[in-house]
């Protein structure tokens, strides 16, 4: 991971000097362990910020939409299609992006390491190979990177960028025989109220926060449905039923467009699995239009197209 | 959209969409009544409908 980050300082320090970028956007460590924040370098002097590990887990494409100026991107599977969705999308132009592509072995699900230690304090995670260690007050423990990973890092298939303009390392080997939509498969054999209360279950947590929102790098509408007030489409308090409206239109607007990267469930500060409501869409885009997003800038999606033989058995 | 929502669990059949032509005055009726009739074997709307706002 070293190496990673070496080369990545090595690059954005080139582009900031030859000023064939205005700005480069990566991570750096957060003040708290396995919280890496992004961050945005203008100055070639301070690119010792940037940082990559496993700890990763947030969308630098959230901050590609309305800008002008040339950008620098540290890029791995999901960020990169979630680029080729903004391009798609006419969020930014292909010519103003400097795409540096991580071959991603996948984000660590800090709070399953949380939970494994708990009730230590986590202070320090040193990275190892597939491996790494939790330092706290009093203790040291080692873990495999392999079992920590997020559920959506673990049955990833893209793990390297399908767009770039320079890789730091060679491309990783990509996960054959996962089963991505196994969750949903049970959900889809569950009887209509099973389903219904699995979902209520779910997101009764919910606070309301639109964290989920914010971190999505596809949510860029200027005024979102959920803070529209004339008309006002949902309520803005907690009840059960606007909660869930919330939740399935925000998913519905990500319809053929998710890159399942993981971003919402990472931020959600009451650890609601919210992907479930994204992954179904994934699935059916799958399914019925043999779509996943953001893989080729040489195709519209396919709410975005129309074809003679789209799906159609649910019109009578 | 129909979909979605019956995996999170509104009635299959609740939901229903259709391509009617104006033209299409007999097609109208038969969908509009086998509509009513799938709903009204499900009964009421229970799931995602706000009756009263719940304060929690």
């Amino acid at each position: 991971m070293h190496q990673y980050t070496e080369k990545i300082r090595e690059i954005a320090k080139r582009l900031l000097e030859s000023k064939a970028v205005d700005v480069f956007i990566g991570y750096r460590k957060g003040t708290v362990a396995m919280m890496n924040e992004p961050v945005l370098i203008r100055e070639p002097g301070k690119v010792g910020l940037l940082h990559w590990d496993s700890h990763c887990g947030l969308n630098l494409c959230k901050y590609l939409t309305q800008r002008t100026e040339k950008i620098g991107i540290v890029a791995n599977g999901c960020n990169s299609r979630n680029i080729v969705t903004h391009i798609l999308e006419n969020q930014i132009k292909r010519e103003q992006l400097y795409i540096v592509g991580i071959p991603c072995t996948g984000v660590i699900d800090h709070r399953g390491v949380q939970r494994a230690v708990h009730p230590r304090e986590i202070e320090e995670v040193e990275e190892e190979g597939d491996s790494f260690e939790v330092k706290g007050k009093d203790f040291r423990e080692t873990f495999k990177k392999k079992e920590f990973l997020r559920t959506n890092c673990a049955v990833c298939s893209h793990r390297n960028p399908v767009l770039f303009d320079e890789m730091v390392a060679e491309p990783v080997e990509e996960q054959k025989e996962v089963r991505p939509y196994h969750d949903v498969e049970s959900i889809e054999k569950m009887a209509s109220e099973k389903k219904w209360a699995f979902f209520s279950q779910l997101i009764s947590k919910c606070i309301r926060c639109y964290a989920c929102r914010n971190a999505c790098p596809l949510c860029y509408c200027p005024t979102c449905f959920v803070d529209e007030s004339k008309p006002q489409w949902v309520g803005k308090g907690s009840d059960p039923t606007d909660t869930m409206t919330f939740h399935f239109l925000r998913a519905y607007h990500c319809a053929g467009r998710c890159t399942d990267c993981g971003a919402c469930e990472r931020v959600c500060p009451v650890g609601i699995s919210m992907r479930q409501f994204t992954k179904k869409l994934n699935k059916d885009a799958e399914a019925y239009f043999g779509w996943e997003a953001g893989l080729r800038l040489e195709e519209r999606p396919p709410l975005d197209v129309y074809r003679p033989d789209d799906y159609n058995d649910f019109v009578r | 959209l129909k979909g979605l929502l019956e995996h999170m669990g509104v009635e299959p059949g609740r939901l229903q969409f259709s391509w009617i032509s104006s033209a299409e005055s007999t097609k109208y009726i038969e969908v509009a009544q086998s509509v009513a009739k799938d709903v009204e074997a499900l009964g009421p709307a229970m799931r995602l409908v706000k009756r009263r706002a719940e304060v929690g």
